[in-house]
């Protein structure tokens, strides 16, 4: 299976790879390419030029910033599972990286091109969700920070403009949990639940339960209000549209959803 | 056509490729090394896997043009004036093969696995090659030959 011809351009910085995206409507960036030359292979995607931006090794770093921890956007998923900083004020991701694919795919992809990318079933962007993170992105105009809320816009969209790339995302330092369910090593998730102790309160996100990450805002809502974990938990498919596929019926989804978020909270 | 310069079982080498291109083709086709198996083509068995820089990768997963520059080390590139490399010499003799198929990719992922975590526990092990796929042995002897290899220093 081989992908469809294009041009490809390697940047030497995010502002050459922002003109070099100006260069064509079709361009599309290429980062660790864990989602996106699959993709290609089966033809799903076909880009007329491809811009990498791999090389670009300033985009790969943890650090503590402030309050917040701060991720470059290529930092790869094996470093997320074994960052220190991370490990230790914001446990949440590396636990939720380790759990992508399998060591060959986490040697490679990207946490920015993992959020870009806006699969409905994949973990991180459940996780930043869940824990209110910021997106700094680059563009034409300069740079913006966008809030988890507004980024995941559909099923593989995102709010990024065309000539506008993601650099840096900053989470709190929270408590958290992650729990996937899968049929079979490697896959993606059936269901994804995190758990996260954000500024006092209880956040619950949702993996594969609707076109994009999801907030279990109910379940929220039934914490704050001083309910115990199973009966908040009962609440977790409120307001989702889970899909149904090989790997489980929309019903069975549901269900899951239920049982994983309370076993979230009790771990939490 | 995009040129690039790499090294190979370290041999510098440069080459014209397609940007589409994928290390596997570039590897088997382009530089003759047929050891790199290509199994799904879909990041799923792992039987393409090589090391680059140092760490695993799916070479049906990477472009070749993405390893411009890189020290890329197949199956091939492991034994050392005719002696089998370690993890090669304990798939061997704890007979972790009936196919072969998926071996290279396997003896690949394992260098790497003892790269990181040079003494793993049997879960660790499991855990670490959950991205092969061996479709004869089930995976005790691979398991038992990670051991002696690790234990043998690989």
């Amino acid at each position: 299976m081989i992908p469809a011809a294009f041009e490809y351009e390697r940047a030497g910085s995010v502002d050459e790879a922002v003109a070099l995206l100006g260069r064509d409507e079709d361009a599309k960036l290429l980062a660790g390419g864990h989602s996106l030359i699959p993709a290609m292979r089966l033809r799903f995607s076909r880009p007329s030029l491809l811009v990498d931006i791999g090389r670009l090794d300033d985009l790969r770093y943890v650090r503590e910033s402030r309050d917040r921890i701060a991720i470059g956007a290529l930092t790869r998923h094996a470093q997320l599972v074994r960052d220190p900083l991370l490990r230790e004020h914001c446990p949440l991701i590396g636990e939720a990286a380790a759990l992508i694919g399998d060591p060959q795919v986490r040697h490679r992809g990207t946490i920015g091109g993992s959020v870009a990318h806006g699969d409905p079933a994949s973990d991180l962007g459940t996780i930043l969700l869940t824990l209110d993170a910021e997106l700094v992105a680059r563009g034409l105009q300069g740079e913006r920070t966008i809030p988890a809320a507004a980024f995941f816009t559909g099923p593989f969209d995102n709010a990024l403009e065309h000539q506008e790339i993601l650099t840096e995302i900053r989470v709190p330092k929270a408590a958290g949990t992650y729990l996937k369910y899968v049929r079979r090593a490697h896959d993606w998730a059936t269901v994804g639940v995190a758990a996260a102790r954000v500024d006092g309160r209880v956040h619950v996100g949702l993996t594969s339960m609707g076109p994009t990450p999801l907030r279990a805002r109910n379940v929220e809502d039934a914490l704050a209000d001083g309910a115990s974990p199973a009966d908040a938990a009962a609440r977790a498919a409120d307001d989702t549209d889970p899909p149904a596929d090989a790997s489980a019926s929309a019903e069975y989804r549901t269900h899951l959803a239920q049982v994983l978020v309370r076993r979230a909270l009790e771990r939490l | 056509m995009t040129r690039i310069a790499l090294t190979v079982n370290g041999s510098r080498c440069e080459a014209d490729v397609e940007p589409r291109q994928l290390l596997a083709y570039f590897l088997r086709d382009q530089q003759g090394l047929k050891g790199t198996n290509v199994g799904c083509d879909t990041t799923s068995c792992g039987a393409c896997t090589v090391l680059v820089d140092g760490e695993s990768v799916k070479s049906c997963t990477v472009f070749a043009v993405q390893a411009d520059g890189c020290e890329v080390t197949t199956v091939e590139g492991l034994a050392q004036g005719g002696e089998l490399h370690p993890v090669q010499q304990a798939f061997h003799e704890q007979h972790a093969l009936q196919c072969g198929y998926c071996t290279p990719g396997f003896v690949m992922a394992t260098i790497s696995l003892l790269l990181e975590n040079p003494d793993p526990s049997e879960a660790e092990i499991r855990d670490g090659l959950e991205g092969n796929l061996c479709r004869c042995t089930g995976y005790h002897n691979i398991v038992k030959a990670v051991q002696a290899a690790a234990r043998a220093g690989a």
